[in-house]
């Protein structure tokens, strides 16, 4: 909106009136914004304040009834706490923990998504509209269906309490596939027509044109499966029962379940500001391709 | 397009890996689940041996689970708990993020920074910040909810303990939560809507005096539908499916709704996965159920959605 827009007034008044208008306008979209923005960032306000207060401090408001809005006495006890000093519950265990499953669902999520999309994009062969319809109906099932199922097939294999159960049942994804497949389908045939003429065959052409391509929305696809490594919650409470094998959303849970800390909620939201910060690094420093993935699969569906 | 070819074997290599992954744990769930639903009695235990075989049933096929399930009192308090939610939660937080998302596209000033708060729910783990907001909307006068009502002379709230708050205060928690919590991927998805609009159709309404509120009632909103559209279906599926921020929000353990009981609040997927560990069939007949809604729902906004979308 770079118009000089002291052509298009009659006279002064009107500008006036105009420029006036838009002052009002703007006043209000930021104050509108601004109000929701509180609202969006006082709970993480809330819970860094909280988690660097001592537990003197903490008992002292109580007892007072006044709250601290500002960190007076700020103490990291309650992170060191939390990362080991517990006896019963050690984050560092469950961060290791969910990396692991973050990082081997992802590797296995992607080769097997990448290679199905590549079928279903480039391969012809018998039964392929009728498959792909069955996929994407599957894709309208609640997971809870499968969760059923899943935990006695887990149960019956014995692998309760081991990374394959957290593993393996993440492994793949229609939503993925079919989301691969539309990126694959835009590469232009003449690519595939030229590297045909280059000697190269399908494989080849799909690991040195189609992927390099396709990057963008690997990537989304990476980002996503680790988001929701990180997310996960009901399926390793379900499958894990020993404390070696959690994941970071258990672990919070345990937390806030537990006698020893009812009272301390400065320990219990430094385990909340443990389990949030890691993602919130990883969203700052992936801002883009996270905001324009998010986006793009969002309206796609 | 292409010259005819077959290329079976390397569909076969390229399908194998997926296939196998998802023959386990998507094919077979879905058609056993569906199974089980009508198998009166299903027991099963672990190290059974193989899969079916080493299970036993009284009846099948019988609508015996389907029957306990809709006459189960917690269950029917699910299916009303979850409607209301989906109900008040749905329509408040898509309005609001319409509106929010207009507001945005319409700065420039600090815009990148509005958008990136805003976009923050998203990417936190939603167990974590449910129990800020348990702490947050804690009875005691550490809460901040009742030390900001303090400062108007109101009275402080139980609003989430166990010990006695009531199943209103409990909704206002749940219902700002998803709030909170539902903002971000709608905002998104509208900018990138509005985006999309040309600003002909703005410039054309300027000229003729438009006020902001028709040109956003008969412009912004019809040349929006395809996004209001699309989130409206996914709001609804996701709203149906609500448990995580329910049990986020207690605190207490992955099968607690809230309430002396712990069932204040239960949810169609909570009922789901708290009888599932003793009550297979139940569990697989409330997940059909939730399943027969979900269907219901894409029908019903897909028919309206045919007459209102405008391209």
């Amino acid at each position: 909106m770079a118009i000089n827009h002291e052509l298009y007034f009659a006279d002064a008044n009107a500008m006036r009136r105009y420029k006036i208008g838009r002052i009002l306008s703007n006043v209000l979209l930021y104050s509108f914004l601004s109000i929701l923005a509180l609202f969006i960032l006082i709970p993480f306000y809330w819970m860094i304040v909280t988690s660097l207060k001592s537990n003197a401090t903490l008992e002292s408001e109580l007892i007072n009834r006044q709250l601290g809005f500002f960190p007076t006495d700020v103490t990291f006890a309650n992170f060191i706490l939390v990362f080991g000093r517990s006896a019963q519950e050690n984050f560092a265990r469950y961060y290791l923990n969910t990396i692991f499953v973050a990082v081997a669902s992802t590797a296995i999520t992607l080769v097997t998504t990448v290679l199905a999309a590549f079928a279903f994009a480039r391969l012809s062969f018998k039964g392929k509209e009728v498959l792909f319809t069955i996929l994407l109906a599957t894709m309208m099932i609640p997971g809870e269906m499968m969760v059923i199922t899943n935990y006695q097939t887990i149960s019956v294999l014995q692998w309760r309490d081991t990374f394959m159960a957290l593993i393996f049942p993440f492994s793949v994804s229609v939503f993925y596939m079919f989301y691969l497949r539309q990126t694959f389908q835009q590469i232009p045939n003449e690519l595939y027509l030229a590297s045909k003429v280059d000697g190269y065959g399908d494989f080849a052409y799909l690991w040195k044109v189609m992927i390099p391509i396709a990057m963008p929305s690997i990537v989304t696809v990476i980002i996503l499966e680790i988001m929701g490594s990180w997310n996960a919650f009901i399926w390793p409470a379900l499958v894990t029962e020993s404390k070696d094998m959690q994941l970071v959303a258990n672990g919070l849970m345990s937390i806030f379940t537990s006698s020893e800390f009812s009272q301390w909620n400065n320990i219990k939201l430094a385990a909340s500001v443990v389990v949030t910060t890691p993602l919130l690094v990883f969203f700052l420093v992936f801002k883009k391709y996270i905001m324009r993935g998010v986006s793009r699969s969002g309206i796609k569906g | 397009m292409l010259e005819d070819k077959r290329d079976g074997w390397k569909a076969l290599i390229a399908l194998a890996p997926a296939m196998f992954f998802l023959v386990i744990f998507i094919f077979f769930p879905i058609v056993n689940t569906f199974l089980l639903s009508f198998m009166d009695n299903f027991a099963w235990w672990p190290g059974a041996g193989l899969w079916l075989f080493g299970n036993t049933f009284d009846a099948f096929p019988s609508l015996g689970n389907y029957i306990a399930v809709i006459t189960d009192p917690i269950f029917i308090d699910a299916i009303v708990n979850t409607m209301t939610l989906v109900v008040i939660s749905v329509p408040l937080t898509i309005t609001v993020s319409l509106l929010l998302a207009v507001a945005l596209h319409n700065v420039r000033f600090m815009k990148g920074i509005y958008q990136t708060i805003f976009f923050l729910p998203y990417v936190t783990n939603a167990i974590a910040l449910g129990m800020v907001f348990n702490v947050m909307f804690s009875k005691f006068d550490n809460g901040l909810m009742n030390q900001l009502l303090a400062l108007f002379n109101v009275q402080g709230q139980n609003w989430v303990g166990a010990d006695g708050a009531t199943k209103t205060n409990m909704a206002i928690v749940l219902i700002i939560y998803s709030l909170w919590n539902g903002l971000a991927f709608k905002v998104l998805v509208f900018m990138a809507g509005l985006a999309s609009i040309d600003k002909q159709y703005y410039d054309a309404a300027r000229i003729d005096g438009s006020t902001k509120m028709r040109i956003f009632q008969k412009i912004t909103v019809p040349l929006l539908s395809p996004q209001i559209f699309y989130i409206t279906i996914t709001s609804f599926i996701g709203a149906f499916k609500m448990y995580t921020s329910v049990i986020s929000i207690f605190g207490k353990g992955p099968f607690n709704f809230g309430g002396s009981a712990g069932n204040t609040w239960i949810t169609i997927v909570g009922y789901v996965y708290k009888v599932m560990r003793t009550d297979t069939g139940k569990a697989a007949a409330g997940s059909i159920l939730l399943l027969i809604i979900i269907l219901m729902i894409t029908g019903i906004q897909f028919l309206v959605g045919k007459k209102r979308i405008h391209y």
